[in-house]
Formats: C-alpha cells, structure tokens, sequence
C-alpha cells in the first residue's frame, strides 16, 4: 500500500520546470533524436545487419565491375553509393514510413495531443537518423578502402562539406515531407517504400555515374538530393571524377541549396494539413486504417 | 488454402493497376541497374557470354529473395503482424505445410517478376535466346527442383525466425544477398578470392544457376570455366544431392525450433519490431 500522505504531497507539489516556446522544441528535437542515436545502438545485431546489408550489394556490385575488367574508380563509386545507400534506407524505413508505424502502435494520436511541435518531432527524426546513419556509411565507406582498396582523394575539402550538409538537409527534408504523405496513403505506405528502392538506385546512379543515363532522365532524378550529392562528390573525392560528373559542383551546389529550402518549407505546409486533418476527422490517427 | 490466403495478403493492398505497376518497376529496375553497368563499361558490346549470364542469373535468382524469405517471412507476419500465429498453431494442420503454402503466394508473385525480366531482356536488351534451342525438359526439371530446395532453404530460416526475436526481418534478407555473392548469381565464380569459393561450390543456388542457363543459352552458359567440365547431367546429380542434403537438415532444423519455440511459449510473442 502507498503511503497516502506521500501521495499528497506528490500531487501538491508544483512541476520543478515546464518547457515552453523554443527551449520546448529544442527538447522535443532533443528527445525524439535520443531513441535514433543511443538506442538503436544497444541493440548491436540491428548494427551488425546495418552495416553488413548495404555491403552484400556493395560487393556484388563490386565483383560484377571486376568481372567486366572496370576501371578502379567504378570501384569507389559503388563503394561510395554503398555508403549513401545507408541514408535512402533511412529515410525510407525511418523517416517516410515512420508516422505511419507510429499510428499502427498507437503512438501517433500521442504525438498529435501533446502540446509540442510536430515539426520538431520530425526534425529529432531526422537529426537522429541522421548522425546514426552517418556512422553506418562512414563504416561502408572504411570497409571498402580496407576490402578493395579504394582511394579518396579530396580536391576541395570546404566544398565537400558543403555538398554532404546540403544533401543531407535536402535529403532529411525530403524525408520529413514523404512522412506526413505516406501517412495519407494508408496501408500502401509500405510498398510505397519497398518501391522507391531499386528504382530510385537506378535513376540517382547510386552504383554507376549518372552522366550515363540519357539528360531528361538524370535531370529528372535530380529532384532526389543524392543523385546530385553523389554526383558532387564523385567528382569532389576522384582524381578523374570531373570526367564522370553531369554538371559542374558549383551548379549542383546551387541546385542542393534550392532543394533544401523547397523540401523543408513542403514538409512543414504538408505536416500542418496532416495535423489538421488529424483533430478535425480522427481520421489519421486510426489505426485500422 | 494458405498459399491463398498469402496472395491476398500480397496483392489486395492496392488496386490492380498499380499491384501490376510495382510488380513491373522493381525486377525491371533491378535488372536494369546490371545492363547498364554493363553497358557502360563493355559500352555497349551486349554479344558477349557474360551479358547472357549476368542477366539470366539476376533474374532467376529474384525466386531465392521471394520463396525462401517468403516462407520465413510469413512466421514474422502472422506473428507480429497479424497475430495469427497461434491461432494457426491451434488449428488441426500441418504448420510447415502451412508455412510452404504462404510461401507459394510469394512463388506465383516471383514467378511473375521472373518472366516480365527475361521478356524485357528478349525484347528490349538484347538478350539472345533462341527458343527453339531451349532445352526445355532441363528447364523445368532444374526449376522444380530448385524452387523445392529454396522453399525448404526457407523452412529452415522460418524456424530460426521463430526462436529469435527482433531482428527476424533480416534473416532472410541477409542469407539471400550472401547467397547472391557465393552462387556467382551475377558473375563467374572465378571472380571472387580463391579461399571464398568453396563456399560458393557447396551451395546448390550455385549449381541450380548454372543449369537455368545452360537450358536457356547453351553453349553461351558453358563458355566460363567453374563448371565447364561438368556435364548437364552432372550438374544435375550434384544439384540433387545437395538440396537433399539442405532439404533434410531443414526439416530437422525446423523440428527443433519449432519444438524449443512451443516450449519456450514464442509462439504468440509479440516484440513490436
């Protein structure tokens, strides 16, 4: 039995701190982020399956090149679309499929009633995955200089990072807009995701320079983030990568900042409509649905 | 009845028109990232062996994802999922036939990304077979037989799926993209590191492969030289006895697991993964 004096005292006590305005989305981001970084890293066979699935397609990949007598760059190329492979999975599985999941468990109408920000929800999404993903690829990435024997060498270090920040921005912003619309597709969410895999390896060239596939195709694949972040950094990490980039760095630079901006602010009217739809209809929210 | 019951459940999430759609894109793109890595670096020489051998290998191995991951996928369904396990372990049937029978569904789906990606090859990507060269009994007398010993090959991870809890969703995944490098699925075997290659030469999708091949492009197909001293018929006895070998050791694996699952009561464990 609880001691009922100390219940008391337990409900008359005032709450020691209340979050509100920016520090609640700040903590929001913080602690939607938190799961993604340390948590998933305690179960260590999800790690150990992370990183050895995006590798059996590095290496078939890898060996088909050899077979064919490819120059050594093919190589670093599929190795490093290995790596970004991590990121697309991410943003499929984890990101785009991740409210829907959370309605099927009933953690969706929790997120809706309490009094934080969605989009902060979102952005502690895509923060976590983010930095979880990235050690993942950085990992691919090692694996492949110490299997292969590929070489990276970094003609621009600053723009670089730009390109990695700007892809990775775009790219989350991308997924934070797909969430909210896989939500709107129901129970289709899932093959949605399982689509957008090998269709979109083969249109962002994730295996093989893009500048292969006829313009208007690369062109349109472009509106993917990776596609020109890859593209960019191909040429920015490969001595002879400039002979295999679609357009210049700079131009692709430019193009990855616009997608940034356009994905971020689409993510936010989209998740406003989704919320809305969600308090007025109870629709959303609905688990058999 | 539950190879029914698993067609439902794979195709009536959509309608028609896009189940077709997204049973057309993914084996086509699939194949189609192998053509034109292909294509770049050969640029463009589709009349040499290895082109027939690499495609024909993409597209017959899509069975290995479908029917065996299939047959162990329908444990992570009907247990996380649907919650049906136990209803199932119930009921007066057979649950590895059961299993192999939702399993089917994923063969008749398979069957279907197969076809659209050896008629793509044929009429858009110069793919050669001459149709009335096909030896058409080693065929089918090798697809049988391999779609047998993939579906017992899928028993067996359905049994380890039932004793395991979180990380079942890969199991089948992973066993398929190792499969896909030691078969020589897309390229010849004499590929890889000399001290990786016996493990391609003990798993029978290697020799299950090559047959598919030899029975569609003939001397095309014997033109690399892992198995090119080996006769159809030798191939054939090897493939035979391995998936024997692998077929009883799943029954037997299955029976284990199955039996420390009852004991242990994972049959309706539920772990929200």
């Amino acid at each position: 039995m609880d001691n009922p004096k100390r219940s008391n005292e337990a409900l008359l006590r005032p709450y020691s701190h209340k979050n509100t305005g920016w520090r609640l989305f700040l903590s929001t981001i913080i602690a939607r982020a938190y799961p993604r970084i340390i948590g998933q890293q305690r179960e260590v066979s999800w790690l150990v399956f992370d990183l050895i699935m995006p590798m059996l397609a590095v290496i078939a990949y890898v060996f088909v090149y050899r077979a064919l007598n490819a120059p050594e760059e093919y190589i670093g190329f599929v190795v490093m679309g290995g790596a970004m492979t991590a990121f697309w999975m991410n943003i499929l599985w984890s990101m785009s499929s991740q409210l829907y999941w959370e309605k099927e468990q009933g953690n969706l109408a929790l997120y809706i009633m309490a009094p934080n920000s969605m989009m902060a929800i979102l952005l502690g999404m895509a923060l976590g995955g983010m930095l979880a993903t990235a050690l993942r690829a950085l990992a691919v990435t090692l694996l492949g200089i110490f299997m292969f024997g590929v070489t990276y060498t970094v003609s621009s270090y600053l723009q670089l990072f730009l390109v990695f920040m700007l892809a990775m921005i775009a790219l989350y912003g991308m997924g934070m807009m797909m969430a909210s619309a896989f939500l709107l597709f129901g129970r289709e969410a899932w093959h949605m995701a399982n689509l957008a895999q090998e269709p979109i390896f083969l249109a962002s060239g994730f295996y093989f320079p893009i500048k292969s596939l006829p313009f208007w195709v690369a062109a349109g694949a472009s509106i993917i983030p990776l596609t020109l972040g890859m593209d960019a950094m191909r040429q920015l990490i490969f001595p002879t990568g400039f002979e295999y980039g679609f357009m210049t760095v700079q131009t692709e630079i430019l193009i990855l900042a616009v997608l940034s901006v356009v994905f971020v602010f689409t993510a936010k009217v989209l998740l406003a409509y989704v919320e809305r739809i969600a308090v007025r209809e109870g629709r959303i929210t609905e688990s058999r649905r | 009845m539950a190879a029914w019951l698993g067609w439902v459940i794979e195709s009536n999430w959509t309608d028609p028109f896009l189940f077709a759609v997204y049973s057309i894109v993914k084996p086509i793109s699939g194949a189609a990232i192998l053509v034109i890595m292909y294509g770049i670096i050969s640029q463009g020489n589709y009349d040499n062996a290895l082109f027939p051998y690499i495609y024909l290998g993409n597209a017959f191995y899509i069975y290995v994802g479908a029917v065996m991951t299939g047959v162990s996928w329908a444990v992570v369904d009907d247990r996380e999922h649907y919650k049906t396990l136990k209803y199932m372990y119930i009921a007066p049937i057979y649950i590895p036939l059961y299993l192999l029978g939702r399993g089917v569904a994923r063969f008749i789906t398979g069957s279907i990304a197969v076809f659209i990606t050896l008629a793509a090859g044929i009429l858009f990507l110069n793919v050669k077979i001459n149709f009335a060269e096909v030896d058409w009994l080693l065929f089918f007398v090798t697809l049988i037989l391999g779609v047998v010993m993939l579906a017992l090959l899928g028993l067996l991870l359905a049994g380890i799926t039932l004793t395991v809890a979180r990380h079942e969703g890969f199991i089948g995944e992973a066993t398929a993209g190792a499969l896909y490098i030691f078969s020589g699925a897309v390229f010849p075997l004499d590929v890889l590191p000399e001290w990786i290659r016996p493990i391609g030469y003990f798993m029978p999708t290697t020799y299950w492969l090559e047959l598919l091949r030899r029975s569609l492009v003939g001397n095309v197909a014997q033109a690399f030289p892992t198995l090119a001293s080996f006769s159809n018929l030798e191939i054939l006895g090897i493939l035979f006895g391995l998936s024997l070998f692998f077929g009883t050791i799943s029954i037997w694996v299955f029976k284990i697991c199955d039996a420390r699952a009852r004991e242990l009561g994972l049959i309706d464990r539920t772990t929200n993964y």
